[in-house]
C-alpha cells in the first residue's frame, strides 16, 4: 500500500518535473522576474502563475522514493545524493531566472569537469583504503610540462603542429602517471602511510613546478592545443558543449561502470574492506595499490592539461586546493576514509552538488565569501547524516 | 535465603527486528561463580552489555546488594561494583603493563605527576596474584595474546568489583594460564567476590562454576547447580534438541598421500615434515605458540618459508603468495576471522566469492552478478547460514554464521587441500556440529584437511591422525585410535 502510493507520487512528481523542463525549453513556461514563480504563458497578456513548481514536483517525487524504496535508499547510496542534487537543482530553477539557461548549466558542468575527472581516481583510491593529497600539484605540473613542450621544444621540431600537440599531451600525461606511480611504490612497497606519502609528494611536485617554470606562467600556447579546452561540439539547437565537459562525462561513465562491474576494479572493495583478508584471499594488493595511484596521477594530469588548454596558459598556482575539493566531493558522494565504499557516480553527483551550491551563491546574490563555509558545512552534514543512518541500522 | 549480590528481573531488550532478551532473570549469590551459557545469539552478550552499563534495557530491573541500580555507561557500572572483561581487548598497546593495569588510576605524587615507583609496586602486587613473572615496564604490544588476556582480567580484578563478568576468558589462554585463572577466581571467591562466567567450553564450567544459567533465544531456560548437571543435559537445554556424537564418523576410505611437506622451516617452526592423504583429516595439536598457525600460513605463502619443500600430486609447489596457493588449490581458513578472514562491512554474497572472483568474471573481466547471487544462495542453503538476506553485512551475523561464511568462501575455491585454523573458535554448539559435518563431507570428496585447533576434544573427535607440535617442531604423531587427551597433552607440553 505504502509502496504503491510512493510509486504513484514518484511518477507524478517526476512527470510534472520533466514536463516543466520541456515546456520551459519551449518557452511555454517562463520564470516571473523577482522570484519563486513560474508562469504558463496562455497568451501575450495572460499568464497562469505557478508557485515554485519545480521544487514542489521534485519534493513530491523525492517523498515518493522515500515511501517506495526505503530499503533501497540504505543500499544504493547514490539515490540519496541524487535526490539532494535534484532538490537543489529544482530550488534553483524556481529561485533564479537564469539558472535553467544553457549558458549557466554548461558553466556549472564546465566547473565540475576537471574536478570530476580527478574524482574518478580518488574514488577508486578511497574505496581501496588509499588517499592522495598530491593531485592538485600533479595537475599543475602536468599542465606546465605540456605547456613547456609546446613553447620550448616544439618550435624547434619539424613536422605539423598537431604532432607537437600530441607530444605535449603524452609528456603531460606521463608526468602525472610517474608522480602517481612514485606515490604507489612508496605506499605499497615501502609501506609509508598514504597521508604522509602524498603530503610530501604534494610539496615536492609544487616545488618541481616552480623550478621548471622558474616561477613564471607559461603562455602563448598554439590554438591546436587550446582547442582541447576551449572548443566544443555545437548541438542542433545551437547550444555548445565544451570538450572538457564531454571528456569528463565519458570518463566518469566509463569509470563508474568499471568500478561497479569489472573484476579488476571490484577487488578494491575487498582491499579497502579488509586488507589482511584480501591478501589471504589471493588478491594482489601491492599491484592494485600501485595501479590506483598511477591511475589517479594520470587522471590528475589529464585534468591539468585540459585546464592549461582552457586557460591558454600554465599557471604556477594551478590546482592549488584542488585536492581538497576533490576529496570533499568524493566523500559527499558516499565514500569513506575507512575504505570499502563509494562509487564514481556518487562522487560525480557530489561534485555537481558543490557546483550548484556555488552557483546558487552567485545567482542569489549571497556573499560569495561564504563559499568555503557552506562547502565545509555540506561535507560535515553529508557525513553526519550517513553516520547517523548507519548507527540506526546497527551497521557501526 | 542465600545472600544475593545481584538480582536481575524481567529484562527485555529489543533491537530493530530482534527481541534479544525476553524477560530474562538471573540471581548471583555472594561468593559464587555463576556460569551463563547458550548458543551465539541466545542473548548472553546483550545481558552482559546491560549489566556492564553499555546498553540500557527496555524494561526490567537490576538490584545490586538490594538497591535498584541503572547505569548510563560502563564507568558508572564499574563504580557501582560490576566490571566486565570483554573478549575484545581494551588495552593500549604502546603503554606499559603497569600503566594499562592501573589505567586512569595511576598513583600520583607531587604536582599530580605519576609516581612511577608506586605505580610499578602496585602493578607487581597484581601480577604476583597470578604468579606472573613479568616486568611491569614491558609494553603491552610485546606480549602474546594470551598474556594480554591475563592483563585484561587483572585490570578488572584490580577494581575490586562485587561482580566480575568474564566473557570467554580462556579463549586465548594456554593450559597453565587457565589453571592460574581458576586459582585466582577461587581465591577471590573465598573473599566474597562473585563472578558471572560466560564460556562455550562446558568442561571449564564444570571446573569453575557453582551454578549454571542457560539462555536460549533471549529467554531464560533454566538455572541449576553445576554439580548436578551433565554436559549432555546442558547442551540439550541450550539447543533445545539432542546432539548426538557431534564429531560424526568417517564413512569413507582414506586415499594415498598426495600433499607432502618436507623439512619446512620458517619464523617460528623448524624442520616440519608430514604427508597428507586424500580424504584425511589431519589434526595439528599443540599449545598456543607452538608454531601451528605460523606453519599453516607459510604453507599457503602468507608468510615465507625459509627452507623446505612442498609437493602436491607429486609436483613441487613454490608458493610465493596466497594468490598462488589459491590457484594451486590450497586454501587456508584463518584463526582470526574478524581481522584476517572476513570483509565485515561487505555483504555476505560479496564475502562468499572473495577468493574466487575470477570464476565469476567473464573473459573480458566483467563480473557476473547473477552467478554470484546463485553461488551465495547455494552456499546459504548448504552451510545453513542464518541471515535475513544475502545483502546483509557480515558484521551483523553471529560468530557461528560468520564462520560458516568463511568456510563457504574457502570451499568455494574447490580446494584440493584445506588448512583450517581454529574453525570453531567462539562458535556455539549447534553451529559447531554443523561445521564438523561440513568438514567431514569435504573430506569424503577426497580433499585432505589439516585441522589446527586448540580444542583438544575437537582434534581427537575429528582427526584420522594427530600430529603434535611443540616449540616449533613436530613432537609426535598418533593414529586416531591411539590419541588420547593424556598422551597428546603430555606430548604437547613435553612431559614424558
Amino acid at each position: 500500500m505504502r509502496k504503491k502510493l510512493g510509486i504513484v507520487m514518484t511518477a507524478a512528481g517526476a512527470g510534472v518535473f520533466v514536463a516543466l523542463l520541456v515546456l520551459r525549453a519551449l518557452g511555454v513556461v517562463r520564470p516571473v522576474s523577482g522570484g519563486f514563480l513560474q508562469e504558463i504563458v496562455l497568451s501575450e497578456a495572460l499568464g497562469l502563475p505557478l508557485a515554485m513548481p519545480f521544487t514542489l514536483s521534485a519534493l513530491l517525487a523525492g517523498a515518493g522514493v522515500f515511501l517506495a524504496a526505503r530499503r533501497a535508499m540504505a543500499r544504493v547510496r547514490e539515490l540519496m545524493i541524487f535526490l539532494i542534487v535534484l532538490a537543489a537543482f529544482a530550488f534553483m530553477a524556481d529561485a533564479s531566472e537564469v539558472f535553467l539557461g544553457w549558458t549557466n548549466l554548461s558553466a556549472i558542468l564546465l566547473a565540475v569537469s576537471l574536478q570530476a575527472i580527478i574524482a574518478i581516481g580518488m574514488t577508486v583510491l578511497l574505496v581501496s583504503g588509499g588517499f592522495d593529497l598530491s593531485v592538485g600539484a600533479t595537475a599543475g605540473l602536468a599542465g606546465a610540462a605540456a605547456a613547456l613542450v609546446l613553447t620550448r621544444l616544439c618550435p624547434a621540431l619539424p613536422g605539423p603542429a598537431v604532432l607537437g600537440v600530441v607530444l605535449a599531451l603524452l609528456v603531460g600525461l606521463a608526468t602525472g602517471a610517474s608522480v602517481g606511480a612514485a606515490n604507489g611504490l612508496i605506499v605499497a612497497r615501502v609501506g609509508i602511510n598514504p597521508f604522509i606519502t602524498t603530503l610530501g609528494m604534494m610539496q615536492i611536485v609544487r616545488g618541481l613546478l616552480l623550478l621548471v617554470t622558474n616561477g613564471k606562467n607559461v603562455s602563448d600556447l598554439p590554438t591546436a592545443f587550446t582547442v582541447i579546452g576551449q572548443g566544443g561540439l555545437v548541438l542542433p539547437g545551437g547550444a555548445r558543449i565544451q570538450f572538457p565537459i564531454l571528456i569528463s562525462l565519458v570518463l566518469v561513465a566509463a569509470g563508474d561502470v568499471l568500478l561497479r562491474r569489472s573484476r579488476f576494479f571490484r577487488q578494491n572493495y575487498y582491499l579497502g574492506g579488509n586488507e589482511k583478508a584480501a591478501i589471504l584471499s589471493g588478491i594482489r594488493v601491492d599491484r592494485i595499490k600501485i595501479f590506483n595511484y598511477t591511475l589517479t596521477g594520470l587522471l590528475a594530469a589529464a585534468a591539468g592539461v585540459i585546464m592549461t588548454a582552457r586557460l591558454g596558459s600554465a599557471s604556477v598556482t594551478a590546482g592549488v586546493g584542488l585536492e581538497l575539493q576533490v576529496i570533499t566531493a568524493v566523500i559527499i558522494g558516499g565514500a569513506s576514509l575507512q575504505g570499502g565504499e563509494g562509487t564514481v557516480l556518487g562522487a560525480f553527483l557530489g561534485s555537481i552538488l558543490m557546483a550548484i551550491i556555488l552557483s546558487a551563491l552567485t545567482l542569489l546574490g549571497i556573499n560569495t565569501n561564504a563559499q568555503e563555509l557552506i562547502i565545509g558545512a555540506t561535507l560535515l552534514l553529508a557525513v553526519l547524516a550517513d553516520t547517523l543512518g548507519k548507527k540506526r541500522r546497527g551497521a557501526l | 535465603m542465600p545472600d544475593l549480590v545481584l538480582q536481575v528481573r524481567d529484562i527485555v531488550k529489543t533491537f530493530p527486528g530482534v527481541r534479544a532478551l525476553d524477560g530474562v532473570h538471573l540471581d548471583v549469590r555472594r561468593g559464587e561463580v555463576h556460569a551463563l551459557v547458550g548458543e551465539n545469539g541466545a542473548g548472553k552478550s546483550t545481558l552482559m552489555h546491560i549489566l556492564g552499563g553499555i546498553q540500557k534495557p527496555d524494561s526490567g530491573t537490576i538490584e545490586l546488594e538490594g538497591r535498584l541500580v541503572s547505569f548510563t555507561d560502563a564507568h558508572q557500572a564499574a563504580l557501582a561494583g560490576i566490571s566486565v572483561v570483554f573478549q575484545e581487548l581494551s588495552l593500549a598497546p604502546n603503554l606499559s603493563v603497569a600503566e594499562n593495569l592501573l589505567a586512569n588510576r595511576q598513583p600520583v605524587g607531587r604536582w599530580n605527576l605519576i609516581d612511577r615507583r608506586r605505580l610499578h609496586q602496585q602493578a607487581r602486587d597484581l601480577l604476583a596474584m597470578f604468579d606472573l613473572d613479568l616486568d611491569p615496564d614491558t609494553p603491552v604490544a610485546a606480549l602474546s595474546m594470551a598474556r594480554r588476556q591475563v592483563i585484561e582480567i587483572l585490570k578488572a580484578i584490580s577494581h575490586n568489583p562485587k561482580v566480575l563478568i568474564l566473557d570467554e576468558p580462556t579463549s586465548s589462554l594456554t593450559g597453565p594460564d587457565t589453571g592460574r585463572l581458576f586459582a585466582v577466581i577461587e581465591g577471590l571467591k573465598a573473599r566474597g567476590a562473585s563472578f558471572i562466567y560466560i564460556s562455550h567450553h562446558l568442561s571449564e564450567i564444570f571446573r569453575v562454576a557453582d551454578r549454571v544459567t542457560v539462555l536460549r533465544d533471549g529467554r531464560h531456560v533454566g538455572t541449576c547447580p553445576a554439580a548436578g548437571a551433565t554436559e549432555e543435559s546442558l547442551v540439550r537445554m541450550m539447543v533445545g534438541r539432542e546432539i548426538s556424537n557431534m564429531y560424526g564418523r568417517r564413512s569413507h576410505e582414506v586415499g594415498p598421500e598426495y600433499f607432502c611437506v618436507r623439512g619446512a622451516s620458517g619464523g617460528r617452526f623448524q624442520d616440519v615434515s608430514f604427508g597428507l592423504r586424500r580424504g584425511e583429516i589431519l589434526g595439528l595439536a599443540g599449545l598456543v605458540g607452538a608454531g601451528r598457525t605460523e606453519l599453516g600460513r607459510a604453507l599457503v605463502g602468507a608468510d615465507s618459508l625459509v627452507a623446505g619443500e612442498i609437493a602436491l600430486d607429486g609436483r613441487p609447489l613454490h608458493l610465493g603468495s596466497p594468490r598462488e596457493a589459491v590457484r594451486a588449490g590450497v586454501g587456508y581458513l584463518t584463526e582470526d576471522r574478524k581481522e584476517q578472514g572476513l570483509f565485515l562491512q561487505m555483504a555476505i554474497r560479496d564475502n562468499c566469492v572473495a577468493p574466487s572472483l575470477g570464476r565469476f568474471a567473464s573473459r573480458a573481466g566483467w563480473m557476473n552478478e547473477r552467478a554470484i547471487d546463485a553461488f551465495a544462495d547455494a552456499a546459504r542453503t548448504k552451510f545453513h547460514i542464518v541471515c535475513p538476506g544475502l545483502d546483509q553485512q557480515v558484521r551483523n551475523l553471529s560468530g557461528g554464521n560468520q564462520q560458516k561464511v568463511l568456510l563457504s568462501m574457502w570451499m568455494g575455491i574447490g580446494p584440493k587441500v584445506l588448512i583450517v585454523d581454529e574453525p570453531t573458535r567462539g562458535v556455539d554448539v549447534g553451529a559447531r556440529s554443523e561445521i564438523y559435518t561440513l568438514l567431514r563431507d569435504l573430506a569424503a570428496t577426497g580433499v585432505g584437511v589439516v585441522l589446527i585447533s586448540s580444542d583438544l576434544l575437537e582434534v581427537l573427535g575429528l582427526s584420522d591422525r594427530v600430529l603434535v607440535m611443540r616449540q616449533g617442531r613436530l613432537a609426535g604423531e598418533f593414529a586416531a585410535d591411539q590419541a588420547t587427551e593424556e598422551n597428546v597433552i603430555a606430548c604437547a607440553a613435553g612431559v614424558t
